[in-house]
């Protein structure tokens, strides 16, 4: 996400996605934030070891996924750069990690292994899940479920502003870069003499913008208080909603699916 | 580097979540009691601002790669320690939300790493001392450039803390620290020398900016202490909650029907079993296979010396193949879903 | 109506950096009269609408709104009167969805949210842009935009309408159908702009400012058309005024 232009789209297409009408676009923010946080609890909280246990939860976000018809394949583009750190931490765990786990007839595979995977596997969940729930949401009733939770005014007018302002100021900065690439031959970023004027230019225009948003918001009464609509209510389906996957979550936490699949199938006698 | 959620456990994650939340409303309540409203849209955008500014390559001289503009400092000098942290904070809500960079369990982590240390100790203790005796082009540069670099040294000390607490890595913690600090260095250098020029031009430019945010902000030390002193308590309290949790309840953190001898996995309740056991004999692709040999060998060369690993070649077998299992159908069901979401439109057309 | 009678007297005001924007202002304006205001960049035409909104207030001189003297006090009943209509609709439209923009106003002024939709709907269609309401301003056209932020201002039911450049950046067809828009309101009008053809067309009076004074005011017509005025003032005769570049013909009034 090192490009203006590029991080535009990215919010865009997260923005209409979550304009869509679905099942899951219609449960209520609140209790698609707290299925959220429950699900992330119960996916870190899978020790290193546990490759298999934790597969089950892969149901989420294929169920939630293909209610919500968000496409699979650029929201999948959207979790991997993120993956590169997670498997940077958990190449060491090969190096450091070399007792026997798996033991397959024909293969012995030591814990590094393992504990790489289910971090990479739990890296992509959790990054997955965020994203799901952006898609389904939007940023307008993510602040909606931030108020209910009694989160301050000030704290959500002020992260709408950024996200409002976000778009503008991508444009703005991508038109400064293009201006500076199209006069500088050849170069790829920019000059180290030019940081100072290049960045400060923007900052300037930023700063002398949100002066006139202050003044546009003083001329329709605003007075430092910060007041929404009404909020929706949150009605039996949504708590179900949020009931349902957390008992899911639950089951998939305490019980070992897999292994009770794999033991139907292939029956291990001890 | 931002914190992931995947190299975090729920209690280090619940409590630096915790402690975030303590210090954002600390500093909201600040924010608050200064009425000045003016601030609130200066938050928002400059809080654009930065995500944008974040976005700009600049290329790091005598290297072919390229350095990016950090935002903590450079908020806290814009707007105060307090506006500054609460600013950052909602820029990192916003990347980690549309941009999966971190992830939201993580999110605590990140904006504690990222936020407090530059808001709350590098710029009170270093830019503040360095440009207290007068403003000038030189205390200026240097006083952002240490500001930043020492920030986010101690942010990365911080992650390494937080990774190591988690227990998912299992790097030693020396080897982590050599690594993340000379390479946070090299970071931070860049960034720190971005958020020098950028002041330091608005200096030039607006001289009254960069004097109006640090005027109206004096951050004490008995504020310092307030603010160092709550942290401790949330985190002392929380720590102590998840860490009371995870004992009395074992399991929670432990427990695993894969990893255990294999047991427990069996002794499900009477009626079950028997249905399973026959359902089993029915559909079980390689019944009574067991990997004798291989079992033992593996018991002889792998004693259970911490109850764990306990390994066994049937589970390890039929582990694998329940999880395979287990994608296929999830794979399976996203398909019917969408088939017949997919039917239902053709027939709503 | 007395009430929507907006009385400037010698107004002065000085920036911060000393530049001396208004140089003693004086005018009149009575309901329901349109007026333009022109003049080159810098003579002071936003300073001046921003006092007309109390945004800025002047270091001389005195605004009366009715019979309402303009300052700080009076202020929430000034600016309830009073809409103003910002020059980049990205400045106006600060929040997350247009619904929200225009609900931002009667919120603030604690209105039941009965009344703040009746508020919101009404101003959205009056503007033509209801089917947008949920939208987030970045992805409406920049004459969207404008009405978005024209409807943000009349969800306050303002008696005046201040607009700095609302022509400004608009294709011509938006630009064609924010005048119709404007020629329906019957609210008293101040538009300040370099739009020349569009004063000619929607306002029956104009106020010619160069370097924070008033040059002229009186009948748009008879102002307009004085080339030497316009040219003395930064300004040259509206397009309509001139002869076609084809076949040379002059238009006549």
């Amino acid at each position: 996400m090192s490009n203006p232009v590029e991080s535009l789209y990215n919010i865009r297409l997260l923005d209409e996605l979550a304009e869509k009408k679905s099942i899951i676009h219609n449960v209520h923010p609140l209790m698609k934030v707290l299925t959220t946080g429950a699900y992330l609890l119960v996916t870190v909280s899978f020790n290193k070891y546990q490759l298999s246990n934790m597969l089950p939860l892969v149901f989420y976000p294929v169920i939630v996924m293909s209610l919500a018809d968000i496409p699979a394949i650029p929201i999948f583009k959207r979790v991997l750069p993120a993956l590169p750190l997670i498997t940077g931490i958990g190449l060491f765990n090969l190096l450091y990690d070399k007792s026997p786990v798996l033991v397959l007839p024909w293969i012995t595979i030591p814990g590094g292994w393992v504990s790489f995977l289910s971090i990479l596997i739990k890296g992509f969940l959790t990054i997955l899940a965020a994203l799901i729930l952006i898609a389904t949401t939007g940023m307008t009733k993510i602040a909606l479920a931030l108020r209910i939770m009694r989160i301050p005014g000030v704290f959500i007018i002020q992260l709408l502003l950024t996200y409002r302002y976000i778009a503008v100021l991508l444009e703005e900065a991508g038109r400064i870069v293009r201006a500076y690439s199209l006069r500088s031959a050849g170069e790829k970023g920019i000059k180290f003499r030019d940081w100072g004027p290049l960045t400060g230019h923007l900052l300037i225009r930023s700063i002398e913008r949100a002066q006139r948003v202050y003044r546009s918001m003083c001329c329709r009464g605003f007075a430092g208080e910060y007041h929404t609509g009404r909020e929706k209510g949150i009605n039996t389906g949504d708590i179900l909603y949020f009931a349902g996957w957390s008992i899911s979550f639950l089951i998939i936490r305490y019980f070992n699916i897999p292994a009770m699949i794999g033991w139907l199938m292939m029956g291990v006698r001890r | 580097m931002h914190m992931a959620d995947a190299l975090l456990s729920p209690a280090v994650g619940g409590t630096m979540w915790a402690v975030t939340a303590g210090v954002a409303a600390y500093s909201i309540k600040k924010v608050q009691n200064e009425l000045d409203e003016q601030k609130i849209p200066l938050m928002g955008v400059l809080g654009a601002f930065v995500f944008a500014a974040q976005m700009i390559n600049f290329t790091i001289p005598g290297t072919g790669s390229s350095g990016h503009l950090g935002g903590g400092t450079l908020l806290a000098i814009l707007l105060g320690p307090y506006a500054g942290f609460l600013t950052l904070a909602s820029v990192l809500v916003i990347q980690a939300l549309f941009f999966a960079d971190g992830g939201l369990l993580a999110l605590g982590c990140n904006i504690f790493n990222l936020g407090f240390y530059t808001c709350f100790i590098a710029y009170p203790l270093i830019y503040k001392l360095l440009v207290h005796k007068g403003y000038s082009t030189g205390r200026i540069f240097a006083g952002s450039l240490l500001a930043a670099i020492i920030g986010l040294q101690l942010g990365a000390f911080s992650v390494v803390l937080q990774t190591l607490f988690s227990g998912i890595t299992e790097l030693p913690f020396r080897t982590f620290v050599m690594l993340m600090q000379p390479i946070h260095l090299a970071i931070g250098v860049v960034e720190g020398l971005i958020t020098a020029a950028v002041v330091v031009f608005i200096w030039k430019a607006r001289p009254e900016i960069i004097e109006k945010a640090a005027s109206g902000q004096t951050i004490g030390s008995s504020d310092i202490k307030k603010v160092l002193a709550g942290f401790a308590v949330i985190a002392i309290i929380t720590g102590g909650v998840f860490s009371w949790f995870a004992s009395a309840n074992p399991d929670g953190l432990e427990w695993s029907m894969f990893n255990t001898s294999g047991k427990e996995e069996l002794e499900m309740p009477g009626g079950i079993h028997q249905t399973l056991a026959s359902i089993q004999e029915k559909i079980a692709i390689l019944p009574d296979y067991s990997f004798k040999s291989s079992e033992q060998e593996v018991d002889g060369d792998a004693p259970e010396t911490e109850g764990w690993p306990a390994v066994n070649a049937g589970t390890s077998v039929s582990g694998l193949a329940g999880g395979a299992m287990t994608l296929l159908l999830a794979a399976i069901t996203g398909l019917i879903i969408r088939s017949i979401k997919k039917r239902e439109k053709a027939r709503a057309v | 109506m007395s009430h929507h009678i907006i009385q400037a007297d010698n107004l002065k005001y000085k920036y911060p950096d000393g530049r001396q924007a208004l140089n003693g202002v004086t005018f009149r304006i009575t309901h329901g009269e349109s007026v333009g205001i022109v003049g080159a960049n810098g003579a002071g035409k936003s300073t001046l609408l921003m006092h007309l909104a109390g945004v800025l207030f002047p270091d001389e001189g005195e605004i009366r709104i009715g019979e309402v003297p303009l300052t700080r006090k009076t202020l929430p009943l000034i600016r309830q009167r009073v809409g103003m209509v910002f020059q980049d609709p990205d400045d106006q439209l600060f929040m997350t969805t247009v619904y929200d923009d225009v609900a931002f106003g009667p919120r603030n002024y604690k209105l039941p949210e009965e009344e703040v939709e009746k508020r919101v709907i009404s101003s959205l269609d009056t503007v033509g842009i209801l089917h947008l309401k949920d939208r987030p301003p970045y992805k409406l056209s920049g004459g969207e935009k404008r009405a978005a932020a024209i409807a943000t201002v009349l969800a306050m039911n303002p008696d005046i309408l201040v607009m700095d450049e609302p022509t400004s950046s608009l294709d011509p067809k938006s630009r064609r159908r924010l005048i119709t828009l404007l020629q329906g309101f019957t609210h008293t009008k101040i538009i300040a702009t370099h739009d020349l053809d569009m004063v000619f067309e929607l306002c029956e009076r104009t106020i010619v400012l160069k370097d924070g004074r008033v040059i002229t005011d009186g009948p748009t017509e008879k102002i307009l058309c004085d080339a030497e005025l316009m040219e003395e003032c930064g300004l040259e005769l509206p397009l309509g005024l001139l002869g076609c570049p084809v076949c040379n013909a002059k238009k006549t009034i």
